[in-house]
Parts: structure tokens; sequence; C-alpha cells
């Protein structure tokens, strides 16, 4: 799209070409994902997940349509209804369990989307607005799959929505009005149930909405590529199609097969047996957890057990968010002008300790607000923050990377990526 | 600046975090926390097997009918099914009529109204209902036990931790307890101690006590042990009625997508392998499609 080599969409017969002379839809489809949107050839299986997100999406957008036909969001019944969409609905014990892990499988994709971002510094100019637009998406996500899981009227359904809605009451004097006029009421109950309900089928929009920016950001500079090298000239990219619409092809097969192995044959593995019981506001779980993919924010939440200053809920609360507002600004906060950590030695070891600082920060949030937990979650938390804030900075400004490659063909043609050559030109002799 | 404001935010929190850990850590050096009376005690469930264990699970039609059997003349009692239906036992192996007769013969009745007064009655069962609730309400349920709700177990299986093999050892999980545990921990009035669940001391008293409490109809022997199996394999299809089928959409869904993606590898290596040995440039980039491109445009009067 982006390139002067992209070719231009030419009708390949009439009705095309009186509808591309009205509507030009099929231009834009072919410019978007077709064989007008040159790609760089030598990306690898990481790139498969922005597609892989979009499947997601659509899965859930589907089941979530067919389910709200089914579904009663009164507090009264809705526990009933899900178990009525599990036991007399047709397939809808299918639909409910695509839904529930498809969720999962939803932040799953977007968590290694986001760490591939991390790793190749797809953040970096000129793709900061996809990246922004991005995380975007993410925080929307967040909101979604938190409305979601209160639907069901459970016990963690409820008190999550207790909890998180409680956050808000952290802020200093004006907290608990705005608690109480998120609920509805003082505690979560018809009203709130009927707007998380009202936005949780409003939100998968938006998203779409956003999504289409986030691709539209793309298609101005093009895809990245793991070089982080610049495209140069036509040897550089391969047309999106059939290229990598193949390859994204076999990329959703995988995607398939992992979810169905979980939602036919695990189902449950990723909830908590609690949300089995009917929400009940007079008898608190011992444990109140979120879902697994809130549990590194959740695990900072509860890092800040000191009140300094300030009152430590409201550190926990501020640290959580800002743990993802801080995102936002690293574009400008990691300046090292070579953006694949392939070729940033020093970047890579801090963002290897990152993706293990990731895992056990989920890891403690799963687990009870008990020592030594706590302690190993104030210590992947600071680590967390040094690494955005203070490390980042540092590196990009001492690092000394490794020479990068000329151009993305001298890098395949040399071997360095499996994915050598589709232009067919012969490798260069070994040396 | 952006750089120079994030460091300075970085090191206020890392900053809190440290008062936070080193106050943990002193906390935890001082008064190193202690494992609870409950903690030590408690036991994890007892691995035990059922036939709908693992991802080609079916139900055991004659279990199942000796685990309603349980149910109906012990469990039924004090716990309601509400979210299973009469009209559901046909899944066992029960022909209509056999599923009209339970519900005919169930002993709890279906609240109604007198269709002549318009008073609140009762009547027997019929196939289109759901398992009657033993208790009007929750207080009626609380007043008849000692202040403790004997939940529904629709979902019991569903909603601990542990499933069915922690419906089992807790119905086979009744004991003196050790010599060991702490006064303030020991079983109270109308408590009884079971190292199954969770604070160790419930409500429920043991409900399967003897051997041949229950005497099946199909002539298995009634150990405690034997009931407690098959009363978990009934709450387990109570709890997921659609097991079997799960399983098998799940066995012809892996068949065709393992097909498709193996379909759909193939043509991505074809695709990408033939471009590799084809020394001319592909699509938009082939000479040939360039030079066919150039003489449509000048053909459509367009400037290429």
């Amino acid at each position: 799209m982006s390139f002067p080599w992209a070719e231009e969409y030419r009708p390949s017969n009439g009705f095309m070409r009186w509808m591309d002379d009205r509507l030009p839809l099929p231009r834009l489809v072919f410019n978007a994902v077709g064989g007008g949107y040159p790609v760089p050839r030598n990306l690898n299986h990481f790139w498969n997940f922005g597609v892989l997100a979009g499947v997601a999406l659509t899965i859930q957008i589907i089941t979530g349509i067919i389910l709200a036909m089914h579904y009663a969001p009164a507090a009264t019944m809705a526990f009933d209804s899900v178990e009525h969409i599990m036991r007399n609905v047709n397939q809808g014990w299918l639909l409910r369990y695509a839904h529930s892990n498809g969720a999962s499988f939803f932040f799953i994709v977007t968590y290694i989307h986001i760490f591939r971002g991390l790793y190749y510094g797809s953040y970096k100019a000129p793709r900061e607005m996809v990246w922004l637009l991005g995380l975007v998406i993410f925080l929307l996500m967040m909101a979604t799959a938190f409305m979601g899981y209160v639907l069901p009227w459970g016990q963690m359904s409820f008190w999550g929505a207790q909890v998180i809605t409680g956050l808000f009451a952290a802020i200093p004097l004006v907290g608990e009005p705005i608690q109480q006029w998120l609920l509805g009421g003082f505690a979560p109950d018809n009203a709130a149930l009927n707007r998380f309900f009202s936005l949780h089928y409003l939100l998968p929009f938006v998203i779409a909405g956003v999504i289409i920016l986030h691709i539209w950001a793309l298609h101005i500079p093009g895809s990245g590529n793991p070089t982080g090298v610049d495209v140069k000239t036509p040897q550089d990219t391969v047309p999106f199609h059939p290229y990598y619409t193949a390859k994204d092809g076999f990329g959703v097969g995988i995607f398939l097969i992992a979810l169905a192995l979980l939602m036919f044959f695990a189902p449950n593995l990723l909830g908590h047996p609690d949300n089995y019981i009917p929400a009940n506001p007079l008898s608190t779980p011992t444990h109140i957890t979120p879902e697994w993919y809130f549990w590194p924010f959740y695990a900072i939440l509860r890092a800040f057990t000191v009140d300094f200053i300030l009152p430590a809920k409201l550190w926990g609360v501020i640290a959580m968010f800002a743990s993802i507002l801080l995102l936002f600004f690293l574009p400008w906060l990691d300046k090292s002008p070579v953006r694949s950590g392939s070729y940033r030695p020093l970047f890579r070891m801090f963002f290897v300790i990152l993706l293990f600082d990731v895992f056990i920060l989920g890891w403690m949030g799963g687990l009870p607000a008990e020592e030594p937990f706590v302690m190993i979650s104030q210590t992947a938390t600071i680590y967390y923050f040094a690494h955005f804030l203070i490390i980042l900075p540092l590196v990009s400004a001492i690092e000394r990377p490794l020479p990068l490659p000329r151009s993305i063909s001298e890098s395949v043609l040399h071997g360095e990526k499996a994915e050598a050559a589709p232009l067919g030109v012969q490798p260069a002799p070994a040396e | 600046m952006v750089r120079l404001i994030g460091t300075l935010v970085g090191a206020g929190f890392i900053l809190v975090l440290l008062i936070s850990l080193i106050t943990g850590a002193s906390t935890y050096i001082a008064n190193p926390p202690v494992e609870t009376v409950e903690h030590e005690f408690h036991l994890e469930p007892r691995a035990v097997a059922f036939q709908s264990d693992g991802p080609f699970g079916t139900f055991n039609r004659q279990q199942l009918q000796r685990g309603l059997q349980v149910y109906k003349e012990v469990c039924a009692a004090c716990h309601g099914l509400g979210l299973v239906a009469f009209r559901n036992l046909s899944d066992l192996g029960y022909n209509e009529a056999e599923v009209k007769a339970i519900a005919d013969q169930w002993q709890i009745e279906v609240p109604s109204i007198d269709p002549n007064t318009g008073e609140a009655t009762t009547r027997k069962a019929l196939a289109s209902d759901h398992f009657p609730s033993p208790y009007a309400n929750e207080v009626a349920g609380r007043a008849a036990n000692n202040n403790a709700f004997p939940p529904d177990l629709s979902l019991i299986t569903k909603a601990r931790s542990g499933g069915a093999e922690y419906v089992y050892s807790l119905l086979t999980g009744y004991r003196q307890p050790s010599a060991e545990l702490p006064a303030e921990n020991r079983p109270g009035q109308g408590l009884h101690y079971n190292p199954y669940f969770a604070n160790l001391n419930i409500a429920m008293p043991p409900p399967l006590v003897a051997d041949g409490q229950v005497a099946y109809a199909d002539g298995t022997n009634a150990t405690i042990d034997q009931m407690a199996k098959d009363v978990s394999a009934f709450l387990i299809w109570t709890a997921e009625p659609n097991l079997e089928t799960r399983h098998r959409t799940g066995l012809a869904v892996m068949i065709f997508l393992l097909f498709a993606t193996v379909l759909a590898y193939m043509s991505y290596r074809n695709i990408w392998a033939t471009a590799k040995r084809d020394v001319r440039a592909i699509g938009p980039l082939d000479p040939e499609h360039m030079a066919k491109r150039d003489a449509a445009s000048r053909e459509a009067g367009i400037e290429g």
C-alpha cells in the first residue's frame, strides 16, 4: 500500500469494474489483505498473532451474540439462564465453552502479540500510532472481559465486581460516590448486572472499530519485520496474498486446535470452581481472584502494603493503572534507533528478565495474599517498573548494538532466517 | 523530558515498594507465619477413577442409576437438585414409563396451586418437573439443620476444587479427630470432624454410615465406598450432562482440524517453496506480469 511497487487494483471482470467505480470496496480489500499489500518477506511466526487476535474477536462476537439470545441479565435469573444454556439450548454448552475459553485465548494471543511488539521494537517510529491504538484495544479488552465475567452471576462474578469497582473507592473524597455511580447502588445488583451486560455487548464493536484504525495506521508505514531494517527494494517484500494468507491459514489451524483441546476436554481448567456457586452477597469466598489474564496486574495491586503519604490501597490502584499506562510512553522511553531486539544484546537480556518477571507476577497474582508471595510480588513489581522507566532509557543510551544487515534481502540470503528467499534468488555460497 | 519524568515516577514507585518489602520482610523474620491448624490437618481429596475421566470418558449408566438411588434414599432428604429435571433421567438409560414412575413416586412433592381454591398446595412430580427442593426456602433449610444450609447438589462437582474426588473423599472422610488436634478445633455441638472439609468441622452428619444402607436394585454390594463412588459419579452427570456429547464432538472436531491444518501447512509450504525455486520474481514483481499490466494500462488509456 505504502510502497511505490504496490500493485494497483485492476478489476478482473466487468462486475468488479462496475463495483469498483462506484464503491471501491474490492480495491480496499485488495490493498489491505490482498495482492496489493507488500509485506516484508522475512516475517516469522510471531507475526501470525495479529490475525489470530482478529480471529479470536470474531469467535467471541459470533458466540456472544447467540449466547445473548438465551441469557437473562437479571440478578434473580442470570445464573439459572446460563445453566439453561448449558443444559437445554441446542449446542448451548459448546457456545458457552467456546466463549469462556475463547476469552482466554484472545488474551493469550494478544499477550504474545504485545511481547512480539516489545521485543522487535514495533512501537518505534514510524509505528507509534499502531502501538498506541493497540494499547487502547488492550484496555477495551480488559474492560470487556471483566464485565463478561460478571454476567454468569456466580460467586466470583459478584465478588470480582465488588473488588474491581471497589478500586475506584480508593480515590480520596470522590471515591465512594464514583463506586456507587458505577454500580448503580451500594453493592453489585441488578442495576450493575444490566449495565455490564449492555456494555459487554457494546465494547466488542468499539474494539472492532479501533482495530480498523490499528490496521489503517499499520498500513501507512507497512509491517515491521524481525530485522527491524526498513524495506528498501521490491525484493524485500512479497504480496500479502497468497504468501501471508497461506501462512496465517496454518497459524489459524494451530490456534483452533489449541482452543478445541481446551474447550472440549478441559473446559473449566482456566475457570474458578466458585463461579459455579450462585452469587451470594452474604458469603465472601476465602480467596477472591480474578481471571488468570488479570493476575499480573492483581499482583501489582496487592504489592503495596504500607501507607506512605498515600494509603497503601491507593498506591496499589495507581501502580496497577500506571503499569499499563506507562506502555503508552514506551516509544519515547526507549530511544534506541535499532528496532529489533535481535541486534541489541543488552536489551535482549533485560527483555528475557521482563518475560520471567511478568510470569512470576502472574503466578503470584493467582495465589492468596500471604507471605512469602507478597514479598515475591513486591520484588517482581520493582523490576517491572524499573525495566520500563529506568533500565530501558539507560540501555538505549549506553548499548552498542550489533551490526545490522544492509537490507531484508541480504539478511534472508545469508540464511539468518529460515524463511528464505521466496523471490528465488540463488543464495550466496556459504563462506 | 519524558525519560526524566519516567525515571522519577519509576523511582517513586520503587521507593514505596522497597518500604513495603522491607516492612514485610522484617515482620516475616520477626513473626514468621505459623501454619494454621486448618492447613496442617486438612487433607487433599483422594484420587479415585471414574469412567467419565479423560478425553474419551463416557458415563457408566449402571453406576449412574445406582448413584441416583443413593441420592434418592440418602441425600435427597436435605439436598436439592434444582437444575435437573426428571425427564433428564432418560439419559441414565430409563425408558419413558420408568421416568414417569420415578417422578410419580418421588417422596417430596412439587409446590402447586389448588385449581379450585387457589391456595398453595403440593402435587406429585411429573417428568417435566425439576427435582423438588426438600425445603420451602433457605430459612426453612437452616432452621432444620442447626443453621447450616445444605447446598443444592446440581453443580457440586464443578463448584468445588477437586470435583467428584472431593465429594467422594468428603463422604468417606468422617473419622475421630487425631489426638494432636487442638481443643478449639475439635467439632463443637452439631459439627462433625472431616479433614477433607476446608475448616475441618462440617455440619453435615455422616450420610453413609453402614454397608448395605441402600439395597441396590442391580444387586451390587453396597459398601460405603461403593455408595460414595456411585453418588459422586451421578453428581458428575448432574453437573455436566453433556459430557459424552462434548467428548464425541471434540474428537470429531480434532480430526477435522488436524486434517485441515495439515492441508493448510502443505499449502503454506507449497506456496513459499515454489517461490523459492522459481528464479523469476512472483506476483506484482514478475516482469512478465508487469509487462502484461503495462500493456493493459496502455489499452485502457491509463498512464502507468
